[in-house]
């Protein structure tokens, strides 16, 4: 009896004054003695992993900063002269050729004068994606029937001119003959109705006007021709705008569509449709992204009426929007098998209607779930849009390639791929920590 | 005025007949309790009444209109039944005030500040008010299933269906959703209920179906049926069910 008293007053002694686990469990010093130098055995590791980690760092450091070649001179000709750079080959990095031929590898064949335009375009894009992870900036803004009624009426009027335009080159492909219309007050028209579309949009919904425009202005700025701007076809476009437009044009279309195919497989209802949603992606799954942008820009020509040209970017855009779509449509898929049968049916048991069950309860869910790898597929594609250099299309790391080929830095590849390896990972490596934020932050709004 | 009609219903999974001539009709207003072993399809029927499932043979009236494939009256069922599953099934993206607005918004086409004033005045009802802005991951099983009831009223339907609203619920929470369904049925609502809980039914049914092997062994009120059960087979269900009380 005595003995359980003094016991239980022994514990509630200690449990009274433990408010805090004892010293030496938590913090730096802990983490380091737990993980690191657990046993004879880790610490031994450790050690020696140390040692390797140092002495890579300091001969990186050596011949990446210490014994590094900046510039080099240039001939007469301004031809460079590499010499110095040869002898420092093995113990110091020749950043000149980054010095000599950024322009090149960022902006491509571009006209010289020209570059401040794909320059202002990258901006434009990183500033875009800064902007879009903002979340107040997809809030809902101002939902009037006047300002409905201006993004409307600007659609229609784009509509107009397109329509005028598609029956136009029907008219003329077909019977050779140009239709009477006054096609100057319709540009003038498209003018006006793109200007009420995206004014519309801004103040509608934010985000869409903020990304309709700003796609507008960047597209106006490569392809020029108008407003003073030189035209600058396709053909001279490469660099880091192309892998960007690639990219952000074919992810941002890729993934409506992918969530499109990935409700019509899940389709009970609808047959036929589910039928032609699994016949898209596992096609589009069974072959290489090589092939299917060989097809895009070789085959894909033969079938088209005479006449009718589909310029190369345009085709291989499609290309990459369909295969992405293909691998995203699965990701989402995932997402939606893995919801419990319960939400969907509490949905119906209240009378919600398919699409209203699917936007309000399925999907938020659903996509919630699959941030992870939908990122993972993202950062794929990113990188894969290097691939349209087989179809003769110039993005950066190509042009790296390009840059490469000029005789006097012909052997100062690293210094180039090291170069593009760092703009890509900026990049990769944005989307990673903005989907790792937006996890955090789906997650704690649900008190989890 | 019959709120609810089965008609010779039969369903199939595959081979398996798991609804054998189900002939039953609910009265308005009228609380029938259900109850059977496990597998005795008392679930599928409930769930064909709001065609959760679909029926193969036989005809099933809601309020007057058929189940069919029409999707148009299938809506319309709907709007007018209400039901609580076993799982709750709340929403957890949504908020519980979120969960109790959106079909009022979007299928009774209600204005937000009315359906969240109706909403409020549900959740008072089942005793949670204070819980309306929380996430139902942050509530109790008991406070999530008293949540879903309030969810289905939200609509305000003519039959609610409650499929083992109890089940999954730790025994010291049961009793707070019954009593909140008991309240339901004194305010003269249709119930159909899916249960195992015997003191629910003998304090609030109107009858009690016992259902075995997919088909309706036998029906009653519920003193008779507890105290003198006719066939066999109920005889066995009670003794078995009845034997921890």
């Amino acid at each position: 009896m005595s003995a359980s008293t003094i016991n239980e007053s022994a514990i509630n002694q200690s449990t009274g004054s433990r408010e805090q686990p004892p010293p030496g469990l938590v913090g730096p010093l802990a983490w380091l003695r737990t993980n690191l130098f657990g046993s004879w055995v880790s610490t031994a590791v450790t050690l020696a992993l140390l040692y390797i980690i140092v002495r890579v760092l300091f001969s990186f450091v050596e011949w990446a900063f210490v014994n590094a070649i900046w510039h080099v001179p240039y001939s007469a000709t301004g031809i460079a002269q590499t010499a110095v750079c040869q002898d420092a080959k093995g113990t110091g990095a020749c950043w000149a050729v980054i010095a000599d031929k950024y322009r090149l590898i960022l902006f491509g064949r571009f006209p010289y004068d020209e570059q401040w335009r794909p320059a202002i375009v990258v901006v434009l894009f990183v500033a875009l994606f800064a902007l879009s992870t903002i979340k107040a900036v997809w809030r809902k803004g101002i939902d009037s029937p006047i300002v409905r009624y201006i993004a409307m009426s600007g659609a229609g009027l784009i509509l107009l001119d397109n329509a005028a335009g598609l029956l136009d080159t029907i008219a003329e492909v077909g019977f050779g003959v140009h239709l009477p219309l006054p096609f100057g007050l319709l540009l003038l028209l498209n003018t006006i109705g793109k200007c009420a579309l995206v004014f519309g949009l801004l103040l509608l919904w934010p985000a869409i006007g903020v990304w309709i425009g700003t796609l507008a202005v960047i597209g106006i700025l490569m392809f020029g021709g108008i407003l003073g701007l030189t035209a600058v076809p396709v053909d001279y476009w490469g660099g880091l705008p192309i892998t960007l437009i690639l990219a952000t044009f074919g992810l941002a279309f890729a993934f409506p569509l992918a969530v499109l195919v990935a409700l019509g497989r899940r389709s009970t209802q609808l047959p036929a449709v589910k039928m032609l949603c699994v016949v898209y992606v596992e096609l589009i799954r069974g072959v290489p992204l090589i092939s299917v942008l060989f097809m895009a820009s070789v085959m894909f020509p033969l079938f088209m009426p005479p006449g009718i040209n589909v310029d190369k970017l345009l085709r291989a855009q499609i290309a990459v929007i369909l295969f992405a779509a293909a691998y995203l449509a699965e990701v989402v898929r995932g997402g939606l098998q893995a919801l419990p049968k319960g939400q969907s049916e509490a949905a119906d048991a209240m009378g919600l209607s398919y699409w209203q069950k699917t936007g309000f309860i399925i999907l938020p869910q659903a996509l919630r779930l699959v941030i992870p790898p939908l990122v993972n597929t993202f950062i794929g594609f990113f990188k894969d849009t290097s691939l349209v250099l087989i179809i003769g299309l110039f993005d950066l790391l190509t042009m790296g390639k390009v840059a490469l080929s000029d005789p006097p830095w012909q052997s100062f590849s690293t210094e180039v791929y090291i170069a593009l390896a760092v703009i890509y990972i900026v990049f990769c490596y944005g989307m990673s920590r903005y989907s790792r934020g937006l996890e955090r932050e789906l997650n704690s709004a649900r008190g989890r | 005025m019959n709120a609810i009609v089965l008609d010779k219903v039969n369903k199939w999974f595959g081979t398996l007949h798991v609804l054998r001539d189900i002939t039953m009709t609910v009265a308005t207003g009228e609380k029938v309790v259900v109850c059977g072993p496990s597998g005795s399809g008392k679930s599928t029927m409930i769930r064909c009444i709001n065609r959760l499932e679909s029926h193969q043979e036989g005809h099933i009236f809601v309020d007057g209109t058929e189940l069919t494939d029409d999707l148009r009256a299938l809506d319309t069922i709907r709007r007018e039944v209400g039901m609580v599953f076993q799982s709750f099934n709340l929403f957890p993206h949504l908020t519980i005030l979120e969960n109790c607005t959106l079909a009022p918004i979007w299928v009774r086409k209600m204005p937000k500040a009315e359906a969240e004033e109706l909403a409020m005045s549900y959740l008072e009802r089942v005793k949670i008010p204070e819980q309306a802005l929380k996430y139902p991951g942050q509530l109790s099983g008991g406070q999530q299933q008293r949540v879903a009831i309030a969810r289905a009223l939200c609509m305000r339907p003519k039959i609610m269906l409650f499929d083992e609203p109890t089940s999954a619920l730790d025994p010291e929470m049961i009793k707070e959703v019954l009593d909140t369904m008991i309240a339901l049925a004194e305010s003269g609502m249709t119930m159909v209920v899916v249960t195992h809980e015997m003191g629910f039914a003998r304090q609030v049914a109107d009858r009690v179906v016992f259902m075995d092997m997919g088909e309706i062994v036998e029906s009653g009120p519920p003193k008779r049926m507890f105290e003198a059960p006719e066939t066999d087979r109920l005889k066995l269900f009670l003794s078995q069910i009845l034997r921890g009380d």
